[in-house]
């Protein structure tokens, strides 16, 4: 049970939680000019390594505000937690 | 008669306190402080259970929670028993019962004891073996095998005990109350930090607490002496919590960790009324202090499992914490030093301790001199190659081993014993270490796994660290704990410590006999009945992995999880395979380290807590008038209204009827609401339904398809524009939060730019949905001011007026294809507002009628229910819905994927109605649509996803999906059933007025 530090509220226990997948997979601004391929990597292909890995979270049981996180899935470490919109920390 | 082995007082047993328990129906007696094994060790009982597989007679074997073989059913027949506890942590109490388990008629005399015989026939693997064939007797092997599967007997009547959960957040949290965690504790806390100390039983102290070995000094007293003034000082610590009979059930990441309380089970019955039984703490502490200790290994050898054998830690701890001799003639077995401190503590209480077989070859330490001063015979370099006595150990063979210790030499002695103490070092309890996440390391010299890569936050000091002697633990205790917790200074700084330095070991993990293995029955996991022959079986045949060899074994999937063998079947493959133990690795400790009852998994969610039910605002009419209820989502709502006994189908047919003739009144409260404001709101809804919103006139309504990405249906619902800048969005009433999920979702993350807000409402308001040719009227007499032409008030849209003092929304829309209000008012007044309805109604029989009708009657109309005619695999072309999606837009949640190559398939599913040739037959919801009856194999085309009798046309209707249903219209398909194959037509999924004329009727 992760312990998160949600940007707006604070540490909270993970069940207050959301995972919503991978982080920074911006939707197309122009959808209609994919390809067939192009579309489905949007929508289909997701990553799922081991080690770090960014995803978003919600506080669905909080403020409701999403959020990036930095986790190593191989330890579940939590690395970085930052807001929408703001750039990934350097590795 | 049964003699008492009352060796002495010892302090922690009130001997004025005598107190009468039975097991096996039979009464005995023990004193407070007593667990049942001891008490029924005092009275010279070791047989108590049969073993799982062989129903061997088994006995006592340890003094705690690692015990693999003592496990007994807890006050049988009574609304509070529990099966499979453990006889060594079971404190016994006045009126306390116990039986043994997996025995019939009686552990004396057990049928079942017929598979020990047989067992040549039941090697590893035995059932996956022999109950393959044929395939279709499968059924009537596992009526026979379910019967002698398990162990206990569950409880059958309701657990009359209150359970509860506790969070608890602490700066440190030290687990087990030993040597170590005392000191860790008392240090913590000490310097300021909040601190928790748990121990699994009822008393601090750990084995230290019992040790009197002279030759281990700390402050020149012994150890017992010194830390029972430690745990004296204890009580003067502030920031220091204490729980005994407190198990720390499981570790998870973060350091979070859930413990059972154990409140009243050591109570009688009548001081465990109205009190809390246990209590799962919820704890999440900044560090963890695992002082977990070491379990004792037993030895592996030929007929290992006979009662009377037991650890010989156990013996020490029976002779001096509870007094209590567990033999008359004991003789100890042994591969290091610790086996000579029991038998010095049996033989300064005046019993007789035979001899002690050590497979090493000799030892110099202090200790062993002491015991040989005392006349006790030691057989250096002997191992046990048989023991004798069924139900209780009569005797031993033991032979010379050779220098390799893979075989013995030499005649056999035999020596008389009724016990038999077995000591083969002792393993670290690293299972909670595990759970945390972190890594263990194989040493080879000590062969224990030890703590080696660290989660951080957590320490592991003491025996569970790998530190056994009190010099070492103490030493790098302290240094743990200034490294860790940042302390300049403790109180072990300068404590004086003295130790009897010598340890030798000698390791061998299998011991052999005169005869060969398969021969013999060396026990490894005692309560499955796994033997060395088992592993080296499934090695033979091909196993490798140590999860694959302990799954096909069974070894350690027992309630205690291999505490004691486990570490044995490791060495037993990785010495049959040629391969290391740290290359090996080692099964993965799971949670729980010991068993929890559900009582306190679950707290106080029980009965009507178990799960949250939402109720709506006019709820406690639907009870009044004798509604039925179904749960949809959470809420319970109203599902059809019987009257005079009637059934669902008289009920549903009747409310139907009523609603399409005259008037009917649904509470509609549970659809989602979210209300939607903000300059960019008609944008904002332009991307996220399939249709278009911008030229939505104020004071309009407009019904909306949403879609995922991937092009499927998601939702539907009506959005009612109420101001320039301001909608009101209903959604399906399952959908409701993960609609408002997925908007917030893009608004946050893809569309930041757009100023919309979003405000959950479903709860705020109530919704009466009054429909039929009347409603008209009887909307006339609420309010009598309004006006409600066509022209004024025409279908699809909203009016804001008063009824009386209160406020209402109403949207003219239609779910049944009626001429049709919705009505919403404040929550508070939804009761009041259908009770107006009703009664403003009475002249036109007003008939409320509940979600069946309501799903019969938009079946009627052809009209989609998110969720039963879709799954998730729906377009809105496949549903015949092409007029909602809107051409024109560029853009829209799922745009792109309706142009997919998958999506434009013409033999997708397409939602068709079905009609059965006899309008009599009602098809099954679910039953699968061929074209071919005498096809084989038969190709599905589809299936059905809604159907009813419809009263109004008098005869049966069904919506279906069919793959390329929308060119089959008229097409003659066939329902196979499992009795009769059903005809029937594709039709116009619009049953009902297809020219939509009663909405303005």
């Amino acid at each position: 049970m992760f312990l998160i530090n949600c940007p707006y509220c604070g540490e909270r226990d993970q069940q207050e939680f959301k995972a919503g997948g991978e982080a920074h997979i911006e939707r197309p601004k122009q959808p209609t000019e994919l390809s067939d391929d192009e579309w489905a990597e949007y929508l289909f292909m997701r990553k799922n390594i081991k080690g770090v890995q960014f995803e978003r979270w919600n506080h669905a049981h909080g403020c409701r505000k999403w959020f990036n996180m930095v986790r190593d899935t191989s330890n579940d470490e939590i690395k970085a937690i930052y807001k929408m919109g703001e750039k990934p920390p350097a590795q | 008669m049964t003699k008492s082995l009352r060796v002495k007082s010892s302090e922690y047993i009130d001997e004025t306190n005598r107190i009468s328990f039975k097991f096996n129906g039979k009464t005995y007696h023990g004193f407070k402080g007593d667990t049942l094994a001891s008490a029924l060790l005092a009275n010279n009982v070791h047989l108590v259970g049969r073993s799982f597989k062989y129903h061997r007679p088994r006995g006592i074997m340890t003094s705690g929670s690692e015990e693999p073989n003592a496990i007994v059913q807890v006050n049988p027949g009574t609304n509070r028993t529990e099966p499979n506890v453990r006889a060594t942590e079971v404190e016994i109490y006045e009126g306390l019962e116990a039986t043994s388990q997996n025995c019939w008629p009686s552990v004396e005399f057990d049928i079942g004891g017929i598979n020990n015989f047989l067992s040549p026939f039941f090697p590893a693997g035995f059932y996956y073996k022999t109950f393959m064939w044929p395939a279709s007797f499968w059924e009537k092997y596992e009526f026979f095998i379910r019967h002698s599967a398990g162990l206990g007997k569950s409880p059958t009547s309701n657990d009359p005990d209150i359970y509860d959960h506790r969070n608890i957040h602490c700066d440190v949290l030290v687990v087990g109350a030993g040597i170590s965690g005392i000191l860790a504790a008392k240090n913590a806390a000490k310097n300021n930090f909040k601190t928790l100390l748990v121990d699994e039983k009822n008393e601090l102290g750990g084995s230290t607490i019992f040790e009197n070995n002279e030759f281990n000094k700390i402050d020149n007293k012994t150890p017992s002496e010194w830390l029972k003034k430690e745990i004296e000082e204890l009580k003067n610590i502030k920031n220091l919590e204490i729980k005994t009979r407190t198990s720390v059930a499981a570790y998870h990441q973060y350091n979070y960790l859930l413990a059972r309380e154990n409140l009243t089970d050591h109570l009688e019955a009548k001081d465990k009324t109205n009190k809390i039984r246990q209590r799962l703490l919820k704890i999440r502490a900044k560090k963890v202090i695992l002082a977990t200790g070491a379990l004792e290994r037993p030895l592996i050898f030929n007929n290992n499992d006979r009662p009377g054998i037991m650890l010989s830690s156990a013996i020490k701890k029976y002779s001096e914490f509870y007094g209590v001799a567990c033999g008359s003639k004991n003789v100890f077995f042994t591969n290091n030093d610790s086996a000579y401190e029991s038998a010095l503590s049996l033989y300064n209480k005046g019993i007789n301790v035979e001899a002690i077989i050590d497979i090493r070859e000799e030892s110099e330490s202090k200790i062993v001199k002491k015991v040989k001063e005392a006349g006790i015979k030691v057989y250096w370099s002997h191992t046990i190659v048989d023991t004798a006595g069924y139900k209780r150990l009569n005797g031993i063979s033991i032979m010379k081993l050779s220098n390799d210790g893979t075989s013995v030499t030499g005649s056999k002695i035999s020596i008389s014993c009724d016990c038999l103490g077995v000591a083969g070092g002792w393993t670290p309890a690293v299972h909670l270490y595990t759970q945390s996440g972190s890594k263990l390391k194989f040493d080879e010299e000590k062969q224990i796994f030890l703590p080696n890569q660290n989660t951080s936050g957590q320490i592991s000091v003491g025996s569970c660290g790998g530190d056994f002697k009190i010099d070492e633990i103490i030493k790098n205790l302290n240094q743990k704990l200034k490294d860790n917790l940042n302390i300049k200074e403790t109180d072990l700084d300068n404590i004086k410590v003295e130790i009897d330095q010598e340890n030798s070991k000698r390791n061998i993990w299998l011991l052999p006999s005169d005869k060969p293995l398969g021969k013999t029955k060396p026990f490894v996991d005692y309560q499955n009945d796994a033997t060395a022959k088992d592993i080296k079986l499934a090695l033979r045949e091909g196993f490798r992995s140590i999860e694959h060899v302990k799954r096909y074994t069974t070894t350690g999937m027992g309630t205690d999880q291999g505490k004691l063998g486990n570490m044995h079947a490791l060495g037993i493959i990785a010495d049959t395979a040629g391969v290391k133990m740290g290359e090996l690795g080692t099964t993965t400790f799971r949670p729980p380290y010991t068993p929890l009852t559900f009582g306190t998994i679950v707290g106080r969610n029980v009965g009507k807590f178990f799960d949250i039910f939402r109720r709506t605002p006019i709820n406690e009419w639907h009870v009044e008038n004798k509604a039925e209820f179904e749960n949809v989502g959470q809420w319970k709502r109203a599902w059809y209204y019987p009257i005079n006994g009637e059934t669902m189908h008289q009920a549903v047919q009747r409310e139907s009827k009523a609603a399409r003739e005259s008037a009917g009144i649904l509470d509609a409260s549970t659809l989602g609401k979210i209300d939607i404001q903000g300059s960019d709101a008609s944008e904002f809804l332009n991307r996220v339904y399939t249709n278009a919103w911008s030229k939505l006139a104020v004071g309009k309504c407009r019904y909306g398809l949403m879609l995922n990405e991937d092009g499927m249906v998601y939702d539907d619902g009506v959005t009612t524009r109420l101001g320039e800048n301001h909608y009101i969005m209903t959604t399906t009433t399952g959908g409701a939060a993960n609609v408002l999920g997925k908007l917030e979702d893009y608004l946050q993350t893809e569309w930041p730019e757009l100023d919309v807000y979003l405000t959950s409402v479903t709860d705020h308001y109530a919704t009466a949905s009054l429909c039929g040719p009347n409603s008209k009227k009887i909307l006339k007499k609420i309010i009598p001011d309004l006006d409600l032409s066509d022209e004024n008030f025409p279908h699809m849209s909203f009016k804001e007026v008063h009824i009386g003092n209160i406020q209402c929304r109403i949207m003219r829309i239609s779910f049944t294809g009626e001429h049709s209000y919705e009505i919403n008012v404040q929550a508070s007044y939804g009761k009041d507002l259908w009770e107006k309805c009703i009664e403003a109604g009475k002249e036109f029989n007003i008939t409320p009628y509940g979600t069946e009708t309501m799903h019969l009657l938009r079946a009627e109309k052809g009209f989609i229910i998110v969720g039963q005619d879709t799954d998730g695999t729906m377009t809105p072309i496949d549903l015949q819905m092409d007029w909602i999606v809107s051409k024109k837009k560029y853009d829209f949640i799922g745009k792109r994927s309706l142009y997919r190559s998958d999506t434009m398939r013409e033999d997708r599913k397409q939602l068709v109605g079905l009609l059965t040739d006899d309008p009599n037959i009602v098809l099954e919801e679910g039953a699968q649509i061929v074209s071919e009856l005498n096809q084989s194999p038969v190709e599905m085309l589809g299936h059905v996803t809604s159907s009813y009798f419809s009263p109004n046309l008098k005869k049966s209707i069904a919506l279906a999906v069919v793959r390329g249903g929308k060119d089959m219209m008229g097409k003659k398909l066939f329902v196979p059933m499992e009795n009769k194959n059903i005809n029937v037509t594709v039709a116009n999924p619009v049953f009902y007025d297809q020219k939509n004329e009663r909405l303005n009727a």
